[in-house]
């Protein structure tokens, strides 16, 4: 059974997939979302939309996925475990269905610990593997958390995040396999930087057989600065950035540092375009937007199918 | 055991500003194993007042009182020839046993000298951590023995999350990962094959959020 | 040994520094001292093994209860000597007599009442 989602059309054709994001503005201003949109319009399948990402109040992804379908995208709406009970997640689900968002990413969402309202109250009312169960439910049985009919069943294709990189390590493609067994679709990873563990994580995930149930799409992220870099590989949790890497962006000079960090970038993408079961690549240029399009056509991925 | 930490000392001088008869009430049990509201504690801080109210030249008297516990009618009944004598009864005791003398003496403020936080164990001397969370469901078979619900900081039952590092939770460094501690165990029992199942999800209606529970034994009702 | 040492320095013995319960110092300020001092074993030779070091961690929370009380930390100190040191017993006594001079007398003491 399909849905609308643009995404899963690319998917089941069998090419190569993109998906990009794009931050929501800490403001009600719609033009800041409508920018990024812009930057990314025809370069990507589809566009997610992250949902008050690391804590920090910004506008809801569900409020800046529908100004990108307002601008004829598809977008992918996050909604993580953090801020919402069983009820607003259900009456979410139902309410992105009903104006047209296809695609919904089950996450778990960093703690509030790391934001700006660190004194707010704790949810995880669930967590996300049951949050992947409640929409394959909805959607496939017609049926509420509570076993009640769902009058207009949400047709959502289901995706998920993992971390290769996280510990422990030798549990990570078994996760993967119980959000595959739970419902989800396709997976967008962590971003990668270390090939060759990507590469391990990918055999454990093929061993098991999960690249056939979902579609997994790797995470990229351009390195802007030799400061982002190292922030990446000290203080974000679950990043595995080499130290190779960050020697390639000091051989250079200052002023082509960001040019590197983008030749690393695609190179990245080609690399991982060649793993057995990776069917796409999940690019994320934090407030870097506008350098998506020349990565895409970089790496040979433009036209978008 | 509950564990609990003392309020900060501006805190309780403030409450006890209009004040110059206090009663002090200590608790025996859980608050004395962690340090927090026993006899020891409670002669500290009295004296601490003490002299800080003779530094600012309005004396108090003081009146130290530990019962056995503050959470039975018959040790806070005990209070009963003297507690009228003072203006105030600040506690030392849990969050339970402030309220169960406030309902006992109605005419007397109890005011809290201690923030009462988790139930939990000692890990060392010294050192107390939270286990449980009082939700009302245990879960512990189904994670051998390590609980999800507190030990996690995410509640998760379907973990770990992305954060776990080195074992280690996001939230805290020193933290262990509840699911890396879920999953070795796991490993330890040779169960490895249970991981894989998908637990379901959890019915909070019997912890707090359902609301203030209550415990009924008809038998043992006089 | 004869040495001299300041009168207002009174000597409390205790068969170890462990001994001392923290509430046996706040008393001591309570009935009217300005300062109070432990003298323990040199750290490694407490007959009883590590009663000297705990009396150290007790004088450090000795300090931060009296800065939160407001009589102030720098009124209570611990200090480590053989009971051969003789000589260094009594510059200890004026070294903490000189200290507590020049603090003044304890903010407590305009009203101290002596409590049994």
């Amino acid at each position: 059974m399909s849905t609308q989602s643009n995404l899963e059309r690319v998917l089941k054709n069998g090419a190569f997939a993109v998906t990009s994001e794009c931050g929501p503005p800490r403001g009600a201003d719609p033009e800041v979302v409508k920018k990024k949109g812009g930057c990314l319009n025809g370069y990507a399948d589809c566009i997610n939309v992250t949902d008050n990402q690391t804590s920090v109040v910004r506008m809801s992804s569900f409020s800046a996925c529908l100004v990108l379908k307002g601008m004829g995208l598809d977008p992918v709406m996050q909604m993580v475990c953090r801020d919402r009970n069983r009820i607003a997640i259900q009456s979410d689900i139902l309410g992105a269905a009903a104006l047209g968002i296809n695609n919904l990413l089950c996450l778990s969402g960093d703690h509030q610990k790391f934001g700006d309202h660190p004194m707010a109250k704790n949810v995880f009312d669930i967590d996300s593997i049951q949050l992947i169960q409640t929409v394959k439910q909805m959607r496939d049985e017609g049926k509420f958390i509570s076993g009640e009919e769902v009058k207009g069943k949400p047709n959502i294709f289901i995706g998920c995040a993992e971390n290769p990189f996280a510990d422990p390590f030798e549990i990570r493609a078994l996760r993967l396999a119980k959000k595959a067994a739970a419902g989800a679709q396709f997976v967008q990873t962590q971003c990668v930087f270390n090939v060759e563990r990507f590469e391990k994580w990918m055999e454990m995930v093929r061993d098991l057989g999960v690249h056939e149930k979902m579609y997994i799409l790797a995470g990229i992220t351009p390195m802007k600065s030799i400061g982002m870099a190292r922030y990446m590989k000290n203080s974000v949790p679950g990043m595995d950035v080499p130290e190779e890497q960050i020697e390639r962006l000091k051989g250079v000079p200052k002023e082509k540092v960001a040019e590197e960090g983008i030749k690393i970038a695609v190179e990245t993408i080609e690399r991982v375009k060649a793993i057995k079961g990776v069917a796409g690549v999940h690019i994320m240029a934090i407030e870097w937007e506008d350098r998506v399009p020349e990565i895409v056509k970089a790496a040979g991925l433009y036209p978008r199918p | 055991m509950i564990v609990a930490n003392r309020k900060p000392f501006e805190e309780i001088i403030a409450m006890l500003k209009p004040y110059s008869k206090i009663l002090l009430l200590g608790c025996n049990e859980c608050v004395t194993v962690c340090a927090t509201g026993g006899s020891k504690e409670v002669a500290v801080l009295a004296s601490e007042i003490r002299l800080y109210r003779q530094k600012e030249g309005k004396p108090v008297e003081i009146r130290e009182v530990t019962l056995e516990r503050n959470c039975d009618p018959e040790y806070v009944e005990s209070l009963n020839p003297f507690i009228h004598d003072y203006e105030v009864v600040m506690s030392m005791a849990c969050g339970c046993g402030i309220q169960f003398v406030g309902e006992h003496y109605r005419d007397r403020l109890v005011l809290p000298a201690i923030n009462t936080t988790f139930e939990g164990v000692t890990e060392e001397h010294g050192v107390w951590v939270e286990r449980c969370q009082g939700c009302g469901n245990c879960v512990l078979d189904r994670t051998l023995g390590i609980c999800p619900v507190t030990r996690c900081a995410k509640s998760i039952f379907n973990g770990p999350c992305g954060g776990s590092q080195g074992g280690k939770c996001e939230v805290d460094k020193d933290l262990p990962c509840a699911w890396q501690l879920i999953v070795d165990r796991h490993k330890e029992m040779n169960m490895m094959d249970k991981y894989l199942e998908i637990q379901p999800m959890k019915d909070w209606s019997t912890s707090r959020d359902g609301g203030p529970r209550k415990r009924v034994r008809e038998d043992l009702k006089i | 040994m004869r040495l001299s040492y300041p009168t207002n320095v009174k000597i409390i013995k205790v068969p170890c520094t462990g001994r001392v319960d923290v509430i046996l110092v706040l008393k001591a300020f309570e009935n009217g001292a300005d300062g109070a001092y432990l003298v323990g074993c040199l750290e490694g030779d407490c007959h009883y093994l590590v009663g000297n070091l705990r009396a150290r961690k007790r004088v450090e929370y000795l300090k931060h209860i009296l800065d939160e009380c407001g009589i102030g930390g720098e009124r209570v100190a611990m200090y480590n000597l053989s009971s051969a040191e003789g000589q260094h017993f009594a510059e200890v006594a004026r070294e903490m007599t000189d200290k507590i001079r020049n603090l003044g007398p304890s903010p407590a003491k305009q009203t101290a009442v002596r409590k049994i």
